[in-house]
């Protein structure tokens, strides 16, 4: 054996693994790319623009954007104040958790501590399946089967008045929308909490309610809360469903009967309509995006810091 | 041991309380937790039931076959079945090479330095982030390339031609690529996930084993970790094809248009590909609707009867979901017999 | 001299019965590796100590010593191996033939068809038994399938497998047993036409007919192949091996002439580990 016939050599073999090595490191790149792009994209319409264009943010000051309460865009007497689109938006995300939550956790609850194995396998595919369905499915769920049916005839018959498009019903399709998430976030959480700690609780006694309820559902916390924290943001980032039950009527309002608008349904209702590109009003829909995509991206990294800093670390 | 029936309520603090309150309190809290959980099952029957039941009639051969319409009675679905098939292959070709070639670098080549924990952070965080947002993105960047071209822009170019007399738009405008290109962006980060799971789910002594009788690291991966890899890979990427489906907010925000009466390409069958193959070419630069669009569009209709199409709409998409569904769990159940380690 | 060590040099004897008296003495055989001043670390730990030795050509060198003693290590330095795993560095020398084998410039590839390796526990690819053996050749570039078949068949043949797999050769590898497994291993590792094999402990998950089927492999190929052999099983080093050297907590304690080394060791920790005092 000659000490070449080891040697590296340029061939044409060590090229293209390089290559394919720095193809597959530019795949890996998009990803950021994206977020760079997103992030750009909402600054350069809102905050900074090239000139001779104006952002947003220079035509209209932000005072009046985040603490005006009159958001009329679109009629002659202009006001950008972004809270009613706000609070449409937490309204809606306040009804979807008082939803979504409680079911979602009481069922990861039933599925990891109650269920038979052959009841798990019949609800996991049916949550699963709840996740898939678009969410125009939904809208048109609530605006034509819960109004009508279940809206309505209640609060009519209490007395109160229900919008057409009102924020109650969107509330309770998103709220369905987020259970198979809280659910299945919840149960990964409890079932990482290991056997010895329920054995030692059913050892000193406790029924099973006590040991689910005081034993294993402070101990799997951290991840609870993850999952509450990121349902909440799905809710708000949420779009068809509340574009088509909840209405177009901005208004800063907490009477779940009434129409309102949230900041997802404004912006599809710029794009879908003629406002021209360039002008205030089209540019304003990038300030509300840039809104929406903070409150989000918070929602998301405040999640992710509870799940390392408040982990319960098992042996 | 019998147990002795109480004919009173015990009292509290006795022996009979302790041992059977407790039991009620479980009782009750497992009705709770079991009422919760079949309640989505009666949801979902619901939905499905109303739906159906309000889709019937409705959805004929007709239906499947015709452009929207003005009258409820004649409105069809063609051209958001034929746009979302277009728009799915175009955005299959774009986000699957990507997103598995981006799993593969972070599970076979990539240390542990802080360029890949930036990586997968910001994977995360795109997971969160409300699918109206790409739409956005996808608007300045594919529809409108930030102006860069056209008339008014930098760059005093229209488009690209092509073959025949087919012409790469710039920008590319309200077209089938730009919404597929978006909706990449969108489900990359769920192909990714998954295909990183069925990557590590390969064991290292196959790696091991191919490295150790003179492969490169590429050439192991090529030949023995995707093969292992690809049903994981595929599940993963029909489930996220399923939910690209669906998506509606990215499309309405890129100009899908909601009222459409044509077909990307103009191709309405077979025939038209065979007389005019440049169509084929034209199609994912043509203007576009999707099924569910088309859906949204007659949901806000005034008229009462296009519930009814809406509905039909409905039960369309959802068969449709089914089968991407039913092709995953297919492939997930084949592999896991075949596989033996 | 103990009972322990009389049984050691009775199964010392016996292999040499078998051995045709022409195989070289080791001292006459030319050394096919050396290692001078060898130390191995994983991170910041320290793995293996100041190692020297040689490894002579067409013989079997076993590596003995008590778990986590770094025999392992030591064998995957031989062939890079232990390149894969992040944060290793090494120091000192490793000379295949007198090429130092981590210089800059040698291909890690090349080298590893030159050096070829058996694991643990059988790793087939799940492919035919075909497929798995000319594996090595085909992505060496190699696709000529007349040739393919040629060397399928010789490496299964000096595997001792091709007669139990002739008619079912395009079948999965994975319907074959435990024995034949490894044996297909081996002959995969054969078909890249490597001079050395490293063998990290080969038969410790067989049953003992098909170890001793191993062993019998191992007698034959040492004709051909430089042999080194990683074992916790002292007998089977005894049986098999012409050099042996005892590994103790990354140290290389002793080395020499099996024979020599069983029935009358040099160091005291070679003759506590041998009869059994510890590991």
């Amino acid at each position: 054996m000659s000490p070449t016939s080891l040697n590296r050599s340029f061939t044409l073999n060590r090229a293209k693994e390089q290559a394919i090595e720095v193809s597959l490191l530019l795949c890996a790149l998009v990803s950021i790319a994206t977020t760079a792009g997103i992030v750009f994209v909402l600054v350069a319409e809102s905050v900074f623009a090239i000139p001779p264009e104006k952002a947003f943010f220079q035509e209209v000051s932000p005072w009046e954007f985040f603490t005006g309460t009159q958001w009329s865009p679109q009629f002659a007497d202009k006001h950008f104040g972004v809270l009613p689109l706000v609070c449409g938006t937490f309204l809606i995300a306040g009804i979807a958790a008082a939803v979504g939550l409680p079911i979602g956790i009481l069922s990861a609850v039933y599925l990891s501590e109650y269920a038979s194995p052959r009841v798990r396998s019949i609800v996991k595919p049916i949550l699963e399946i709840l996740a898939g369905i678009p969410t125009v499915v939904y809208g048109f769920f609530a605006l034509y089967l819960i109004t009508p049916t279940l809206i309505k005839p209640i609060f009519s018959t209490l007395g109160f008045d229900v919008d057409g498009y009102n924020a109650l019903s969107a509330g309770i399709v998103v709220g369905i929308m987020i259970i198979p998430m809280v659910s299945s976030l919840s149960e990964d959480a409890l079932r990482a909490v290991p056997r010895s700690l329920r054995e030692a609780g059913y050892a000193l006694g406790s029924t099973k309610f006590d040991v689910s309820a005081k034993v294993v559902l402070p101990a799997a916390f951290s991840g609870i809360v993850a999952s509450f924290l990121l349902a909440i943001a799905r809710a708000v980032g949420e779009t068809m469903a509340v574009t088509i039950a909840a209405g177009q009527s901005p208004t800063m309002t907490l009477n779940p009967l009434r129409s309102v608008q949230t900041m997802t349904s404004y912006i599809v209702n710029v794009s879908l309509g003629d406002t021209p590109a360039g002008t205030i009003e089209y540019k304003s829909l990038y300030a509300v995006a840039l809104c929406l995509f903070s409150i989000t991206l918070v929602m998301n990294i405040l999640s992710q810091y509870v799940m390392r800093r408040y982990r319960e670390v098992y042996q | 041991m019998s147990t002795p029936t109480p004919t009173a309520a015990p009292t509290p603090g006795s022996t009979a309380h302790e041992l059977t309150h407790g039991r009620r309190e479980n009782r009750l809290f497992e009705t709770l937790c079991a009422v919760s959980t079949w309640s989505t099952f009666a949801v979902l029957v619901i939905l499905i039931v109303s739906v159906s039941y309000r889709a019937w009639g409705w959805l004929d051969w007709q239906f499947l076959t015709s452009f929207d319409s003005r009258k409820p009675e004649r409105a069809g679905i063609l051209a958001g079945l034929l746009g979302s098939c277009w728009m799915i292959v175009i955005t299959i070709m774009f986000s699957v090479p990507v997103g598995v070639g981006a799993a593969v670098y972070l599970e076979e080549y990539a240390t542990d330095n802080l360029l890949t924990r930036i990586i997968r952070t910001n994977l995360a965080n795109l997971a969160g982030v409300p699918s109206i947002v790409y739409g956005i993105l996808g608007l300045t960047v594919f529809v409108r390339m930030f102006g860069l071209f056209g008339e008014q822009g930098l760059f005093h170019i229209e488009g690209i031609p092509l073959w025949g007399d087919a012409v790469i738009p710039l920008p590319f405008g309200r077209t089938v690529i730009s919404g597929a290109l978006s909706l990449s962006l969108l489900i990359l980060p769920v192909i990714i996930v998954a295909a990183q799971e069925a990557l590590r789910a390969v064991p290292p002594s196959l790696r091991h084993a191919s490295l150790a009788l003179g492969a490169t690291r590429w050439q192991t991966i090529r030949h023995q970790v995707l093969p292992s890899a690809l049903p994981g890979i595929m599940t993963g990427v029909i489930l996220a094809i399923s939910r690209a489906f669906g998506e509606t907010a990215p499309l309405v925000m890129i100009g899908a248009m909601t009222f459409v009466r044509f077909a990307p390409g103009k191709i309405t069958s077979l025939q038209v590909v065979f007389d005019d193959p440049a169509s084929l070419v034209r199609a994912p630069f043509d203007t576009f609707t999707v099924i569910p669009i088309q859906i949204f569009n007659w949901v806000r209709q005034a008229k009462s009867e296009f519930q009814h199409v809406a509905a039909a709409g409905i039960v369309v998409l959802l068969v449709v979901l089914l089968v991407l569904n039913g092709l995953a769990i297919y492939v997930r159940h084949r592999s896991q017999k075949n596989l033996r380690w | 001299m103990s009972s322990m060590l009389n049984a050691f040099s009775d199964l010392v004897k016996t292999r040499d019965g078998q051995s045709d008296s022409e195989s070289a003495t080791p001292d006459q055989r030319t050394t096919k590796i050396e290692t001078n001043g060898l130390d191995f670390y994983y991170g910041d730990q320290q793995a293996l100590f100041d190692i020297s030795m040689t490894i002579p050509e067409r013989a079997v060198t076993a590596l003995i010593g008590p778990s986590g003693c770094g025999k392992s290590t030591f064998l995957r330095t031989l062939n890079r191996m232990n390149d894969i795993i992040e944060g290793t560095r090494l120091t000192g020398q490793v000379l295949l033939e007198g090429i130092d084998i981590y210089a800059p410039a040698i291909d890690v590839v090349a080298l590893r068809k030159k050096v070829g390796m058996v694991f643990q526990k059988s790793t087939p690819f799940p492919k035919s038994i075909f497929d798995n053996i000319a594996y090595g050749p085909r992505i060496a570039g190699l696709r000529d399938r007349r040739k393919l078949t040629e060397i399928v068949e010789s490496s299964l043949k000096r595997a001792a497998l091709w007669d139990e797999v002739k008619d079912r050769i395009n079948e999965s590898a994975m319907a074959l047993s435990g024995g034949q497994q490894q044996r297909l291993c081996i002959a995969r590792a054969l078909a890249t036409s490597p001079d050395v094999l490293l063998m990290d402990e080969p038969a410790s998950a067989l049953d003992p007919a098909s170890t001793a089927r191993v062993e019998d492999l191992i007698f034959e190929l040492k004709e051909n192949y430089t042999i080194v052999i990683v074992t916790h099983n002292m007998q089977q080093a005894a049986r098999v091996s012409d050099t042996t050297a005892f590994f103790f907590q990354g140290r290389l304690i002793e080395v020499g002439d099996t024979r020599q080394l069983f029935t009358n060791p040099k160091q005291k920790q070679t003759e506590d580990y041998i009869t059994g005092r510890f590991g």
